[in-house]
């Protein structure tokens, strides 16, 4: 790329106790170039940002800022030299407006001026295509207008190194494309961005070149315009994993699952409430619901769990309503459910993975005259981990102690054994190493051959094409048509994932 | 700069160094304090810890302290580890005492094996009653249990002193607040002869061996912990968190209500105005102290029955006023608190950085 090298890193090395994050990592980033940071969870990405913007110092190493070495001993200070940082869980305070929220970036005689601060706010928005408000609350922006503030945020800092992690995980496919647009205007411009993801068509289309991580060190530099998908991949997880799942057609039975009319109000503070959701679950099939997180996915989830119960409409399995059960209940008839956090959810983190068993497999007779049968209980959990190949010490590992990839796995492999009739999985390979989302993608297969069916509720558009038999998208609580997979267009989603489908049909149910 | 730094994992050490911690450095400050009193802290806390245990009679005396404060903190062990913070101990025990003399002073001419099991089982009922009051403010009106327990205890208190001024004042007693002395058919009968330590201690050791099966053997036992260490998996899972308050009440109320049962059937013998000296307090520190453990609360219950009984041989030797048992178990409490922070938490010293000149983002250094 260009000349003027404007981050370099040598040799840096950050150790925690028991596990080597980074281990001699050797980085550059000139002037203008959209670097990519690539690895999969636990390859030692977060830590090396960590240590750009200055969280944590790294045990060993030098850091190069625009020629001089130097020391970043807080991301105040990383900031002023001009490295901003967006997060892939924004830090942003949702009862503030846009303004102030940037206002607590700055120096104090910056922050002070509201108006000329507005009119930057604009200014700079307008010139890179992020349309903002600044007046807005945080509160009403969608998450892709959250991203904005976060990096016009950076920009009005100055900032010349722009670091992104997984910035694209939250948007539809249009604001991905917007976002791109954005970034390539800044790096024309001269703004260094270092990407961080781990979805590899983006980083090809975007990214001048690459480092690719794996086990805390540099397994290899690309140019990923220049080379496949597929070798980008093999330089990831290594050579011994597969890096793909081959799925074979499905073969589709009864209707199990009638959803009708469900409306739900949410019970969360700045959640989305559902509204007159309908949709058909056949045995044998899995069928994907897209969207951008926070468009009713966690209470659709939720409703049919049972966690929460359904406002309006009907839930019935196989003819039975499920309304008014309990979710003890509704595993009973059956259904399974993989929730979206791992940890605090699906799995309680300081409990070992044999009591996480019990979580929801207590009616797999391990528990008796309300005693719990131990032996069983671990036999049933070295069964899972086993067949999932969960990497662990045992079965008395905490859960916490886990990667994400191998504690999904687990979870997915509870309730698999149980052998529901019904499985909802929502985002099973978020933030999952690739060999682990390999091996997720082949137990839900695994599952819908035997009959069952599977509801996925991604924000991977991949994955979703990849396994699923039909797609709908929900956005703010509302679900569009499910259409056939194979006569179904990307554009066509992200229409969906944006609300752009027969609004009149849905204002006319609501009222 | 001393900086306090989360640990990467919680230290097992210090979760059972702690309680040894906080007490040496009770001790310690004891000591200070006797020295600033103008006493002999050697003489003083050798009153305090050693002489009340030194014979068989001090033993006893010890384990019928023991016997309340256990069989309080078996229950308040369950509502702790589901994370229901029930206060409320002392009014549960004051309400058994009240309940059980109740039906005692109905049965004064009755004899024979059954009238005990009634009178202890009006004390559990009565204990359980007074926790169900909680429990429903709780699960239906979402009312915070710590404000409704504690305001219990005091409705719970005055109705005892109604009761030993009013219905069941003793008509021949010299007009003394207290009820008459229950029939022998009503007595928990001596577990050593010649001492008082009665059955009531038995009860305790039961309640502490059955709280330890409860937790390390029985299904609900588990919800109880899913509950409190993690509620979204317990909805998750499906253990109605209303169901589990609920238990946790009760089974506080059942043996906090049976302490004060076993405590005016037993070394009482009778409902007085006193028939507590703070035992369902006192409890809540067992229960900490003790790690929500069953072999950790029978040493901590033993620890603070002693604070009881070295508080007495203070003001009876050295003239020490009676405060001085709670200023024991505060500091206990205090310090116990504060070595916790570190099963958590590890001290660091940095050097003081550079002040920033800009003002740090929110939640920006935590994230990522």
């Amino acid at each position: 790329m260009t000349a003027a090298l404007r981050l370099k890193l040598e040799n840096i090395v950050k150790e925690y106790p028991g596990c080597r994050a980074n281990d001699g990592i050797d980085l550059t980033v000139g002037a203008g170039e959209i670097h990519a940071l690539l690895g999969e969870n636990g390859a030692g990405k977060s830590t090396l940002m960590k240590v750009i913007y200055g969280v944590v110092q790294p045990d060993e190493g030098r850091m190069i800022w625009n020629g001089h070495p130097v020391t970043v001993d807080s991301p105040a200070r990383a900031r002023e030299m001009g490295i901003g940082m967006v997060f892939q869980h924004f830090s942003l305070f949702e009862t503030l407006t846009v303004a102030e929220n940037i206002a607590l970036g700055l120096p104090a005689d910056e922050a002070r001026d509201r108006r000329k601060l507005d009119q930057r706010i604009r200014e700079v928005s307008g010139r890179y295509g992020m349309a903002l408000d600044p007046r807005c609350y945080v509160s009403t922006l969608s998450v892709g207008e959250r991203q904005r503030v976060e990096i016009v945020r950076c920009l009005i800092q100055e900032s010349t190194l722009l670091i992104l992690d997984e910035p694209t995980s939250v948007l539809t496919p249009q604001e991905v494309t917007a976002l791109f647009a954005t970034l390539r205007q800044l790096s024309s411009e001269g703004c260094s961005i270092l990407f961080i993801s781990h979805k590899l068509e983006e980083v090809r289309s975007l990214c001048h070149n690459a480092t690719v991580l794996r086990q805390g060190k540099v397994s290899g530099d690309c140019r990923p315009g220049e080379v496949s998908a597929a070798d980008i991949a093999r330089l990831m997880v290594g050579d011994d994993t597969p890096i793909s799942t081959q799925v074979s057609a499905a073969q589709t039975g009864d209707v199990l699952l009638d959803v009708r009319n469900l409306g739900c109000k949410s019970r969360a503070p700045f959640g989305t409430s559902l509204t007159d959701v309908n949709f058909q679950l056949r045995q044998g099939e899995i069928v994907g619901i897209a969207g951008v997180a926070g468009n009713g996915q966690d209470e659709l989830l939720k409703a049919l769990s049972g966690e929460i119960r359904a406002d309006w409409g009907e839930i019935e399995l196989d003819g039975v309503r499920m309304n008014a059960l309990s979710p003890g209940q509704r595993r009973k008839l059956g259904v399974a459910i993989v929730p979206e956090e791992r940890l605090g959810r699906g799995a309680v983190p300081g409990m070992s993975l044999a009591e996480n068993a019990l979580l929801t497999a207590s009616g797999q007779d391990l528990v008796g005259r309300g005693m719990i049968r131990f032996g069983r209980v671990r036999s049933f959990s070295r069964e899972v981990i086993r067949r999932f190949g969960v990497r662990c010490i045992g079965e008395d590992s905490t859960a916490a102690s886990l990667s994400g990839g191998n504690l999904q796995k687990y979870i997915i492999g509870r309730e698999a054994l149980q052998n529901p009739r019904m499985l909802v999985a929502s985002h099973p390979t978020w933030g999952v190493d690739v060999g682990s989302a390999v091996a997720i993608h082949e137990a839900l297969v695994a599952l819908r051959d035997e009959g069952a069916s599977i509801l996925l509720v991604s924000e991977d558009l991949d994955e979703l094409f990849q396994l699923c038999s039909r797609i709908g998208a929900l956005c703010q609580g509302r679900l569009s048509p499910l259409a056939r997979t194979a006569e179904l267009s990307i554009e066509q989603l992200g229409e969906w994932m944006a609300g752009g489908f027969g609004s009149a049909e849905a204002t006319h149910a609501a009222a | 700069m001393l900086l306090l730094e989360r640990r990467p994992v919680d230290s097992s050490l210090m979760r059972w160094a702690s309680p040894v911690l906080a007490l040496v450095l009770t001790v310690m400050t004891g000591f200070v304090l006797f020295l600033a009193m103008g006493k002999d802290p050697v003489e003083g806390l050798t009153f305090f810890f050693i002489t009340p245990i030194s014979d068989l009679i001090g033993l006893a005396e010890l384990g019928l302290k023991m016997a309340p404060l256990l069989l309080c903190a078996a229950g308040l062990t369950v509502c702790y580890r589901a994370k229901v913070w029930n206060i409320g101990a002392e009014g549960h025990f004051l309400m058994g005492a009240l309940g059980a003399s109740a039906v005692a002073v109905q049965l004064m001419d009755m004899s024979g094996f059954w009238v005990l099991p009634v009178v202890l089982v009006a004390g559990i009922l009565a204990g359980m009653l007074w926790a169900a009051i909680a429990a429903g403010l709780k699960t239906h009106l979402h009312c915070n249990e710590i404000l409704t327990t504690i305001m219990l205890n005091y409705i719970a208190l005055n109705l005892l002193l109604y009761a030993v001024h009013g219905p069941l004042k003793d008509p021949y007693g010299f007009g003394f607040p207290q009820s008459v002395m229950f029939a022998e058919s009503a007595l928990l009968p001596d577990l050593i002869p010649g001492t008082r330590l009665h059955l009531g201690l038995a009860f305790g050791l039961l309640a502490a061996v059955s709280v330890w099966v409860l937790f390390a053997r029985s299904f609900i036992g588990f919800q109880l912990n899913v509950v409190g260490q993690d509620q979204r998996a317990a909805a998750f899972a499906g253990f109605g968190a209303r169901r589990l308050t609920w238990f946790a009440f009760l089974v506080g109320g059942a043996t906090a209500g049976l302490a004060g049962a076993s405590e005016v059937t037993g070394p009482i013998g009778q409902l007085v105005p006193q028939v507590s000296p703070g035992y369902g307090y006192t409890a809540i520190i067992v229960v900490f102290l003790g790690r929500m453990h069953a072999l950790g609360i029978i040493a901590a219950s033993a620890l603070l029955a002693l604070t009881f009984i070295g508080g007495e041989m203070l003001q009876i030797a050295m003239n020490m006023p009676k405060a001085v048992t709670g200023l024991f178990q505060g500091l206990l409490l205090f310090y116990l608190l504060t070595c916790d922070a570190f099963i958590h938490y590890r001290v660091r010293l940095r050097a003081p950085v550079r002040k920033p000149t800009r003002v740090a983002a929110p939640a920006a250094t935590q994230e990522a």
